[in-house]
């Protein structure tokens, strides 16, 4: 087993390092939510109560946002120096690499966003159990989003113009997680308890893991050819 | 040993080769010749098991490829024409990240040997970026060292190389073949190998 998730290691290592050397990226990504987040409440008004009311819907499209911001690059850049075809030719198994690189886009993009979202949660005037909530549906959300975005990247790879073709494909997939993530906080609002949203979100968490890396990478053998 | 039969490649409307059959027995190589466009690369990229033909097969010790992927591809090192190298790490990180995606732990004292091997003291840690075209490939050659594999496919290996790392690389294929192992390649170097066999395209 320790054998056999070994070069899955390496395939998160190496995608970590890289975005160590680039750190722009990263940095973008997390601004650009940041920014997208704080326009909101400038172009609504300061009104606490309405506020508090689509403060998790839009940390969650801000989240949305940000991710797709980097989807492009998961597999375009090794896609052209031919990184992914000595990928596709390792002996192990190449869906176990791909999910490598599905783990790293997570680390780089989804993980700051889901840090740095209580404190952005504040300036909504978000109470302390809602913040714990939303931050709790994010962490649960945003590996959902990577994995979604991991299948649309590869199936647009080598695609001229793929970016906002990517974008179409993938955004409506994200439907489901945004209703049951951005909800969560609503329903404990309403006094339903939020076990309900938080629980369909780990369920589609747990399908996406299994499928999501195999889709994406018979697109990418398909890309390959 | 590797067999093809009957094959037929296709790009779009144009066929570029058909009814191609060969076998590359142990200790042999392949010389592959044919002019630019003629479907070396995509010759290559059939017999690694990246594209399929439109028609026939390739077998490798009996077994068509696609029953065996994972058997065939600890079996084969493939050298592509594109670099395969990410500009931003050191040829050391180059290199033992990419053989430890294909399951090799390779110690960095054996990655810094080979590097050395091939000529490049003092450039382990510098960034890919910094090397000229002919460092570059010799960070990618530096796999024939560290990388067993019985079956070597290689796209153009003597490109932007000088006189003493074709040197080099000739007397690591001639080893490999002494070995066992086999090899086919494309080039458009008169080699200084004596050619097992050629197929023009």
């Amino acid at each position: 087993m320790i054998r056999l998730l070994a070069p899955f290691r390496q395939s998160v290592w190496r995608d970590l390092l890289l975005a160590a050397r680039h750190k722009t990226e990263i940095i973008t990504a997390l601004f650009f939510f940041v920014i997208v987040v704080n326009l909101l409440p400038l172009g609504i008004g300061p009104d606490p109560d309405l506020l508090r009311k689509i403060a998790p819907g839009a940390l969650w499209i801000g989240a949305l946002l940000a991710t797709l911001l980097g989807l492009q690059r998961l597999f375009a850049p090794d896609h052209a120096d031919g990184t992914l075809e000595q990928m596709a030719l390792s002996p192990q198994s190449f869906t176990l690499l791909v999910a490598g690189k599905i783990v790293a886009h997570w680390l780089v993009a989804g993980l700051p966003v889901v840090l740095i979202a209580p404190l952005l949660g504040v300036q909504f005037d978000l109470s302390g159990r809602s913040l714990f909530i939303l931050t709790l549906s994010l962490l649960l959300g945003t590996p959902i989003l990577s994995l979604i975005g991991a299948v649309g990247a590869a199936l647009t790879l080598g695609v001229r113009g793929g970016g906002a073709l990517l974008s179409l494909l993938i955004l409506p997939l994200y439907i489901p997680a945004l209703i049951f993530g951005a909800g969560a906080v609503e329903a404990d609002l309403a006094g339903i308890g939020p076990d309900g949203h938080l629980s369909l979100l780990a369920a589609l968490l747990v399908v996406s893991t299994f499928f999501a890396p195999w889709v994406a990478t018979v697109a990418l053998r398909v890309a390959l050819e | 040993m590797l067999s093809v039969s009957h094959l037929t490649c296709q790009r779009g409307e144009r066929v570029l080769f058909q009814d191609l059959s060969f076998e590359l027995p142990q200790c042999q190589w392949l010389q592959i010749a044919g002019a630019n466009g003629a479907g070396k690369t995509s010759l290559l990229r059939i017999l690694s098991g990246l594209s399929e033909p439109v028609e026939g097969r390739v077998t490798w010790n009996g077994t068509p490829l696609r029953e065996d992927r994972e058997a065939f591809h600890a079996d084969l090192l493939y050298l592509g024409h594109q670099g395969a190298l990410k500009e931003e790490l050191t040829p050391l990180e180059n290199l033992t990240l990419s053989l430890g995606m294909e399951g090799f732990e390779v110690p960095e004292t054996t990655a810094v040997q080979a590097l050395h091997q091939f000529g490049l003291q003092g450039r382990e840690q510098l960034p890919v970026r910094f090397l000229s075209a002919g460092q570059r490939r010799r960070v990618l050659l530096c796999r024939l060292l560290l990388r067993p594999a019985r079956l070597w496919i290689l796209d153009e290996p003597y490109t932007a190389l000088d006189i003493h790392a074709v040197g080099f690389l000739s007397g690591l294929i001639e080893a490999h073949l002494l070995g066992g192992g086999s090899a086919v390649l494309t080039s458009h170097q008169s080699m200084t190998l004596s050619p097992g066999m050629c197929v023009t395209l």
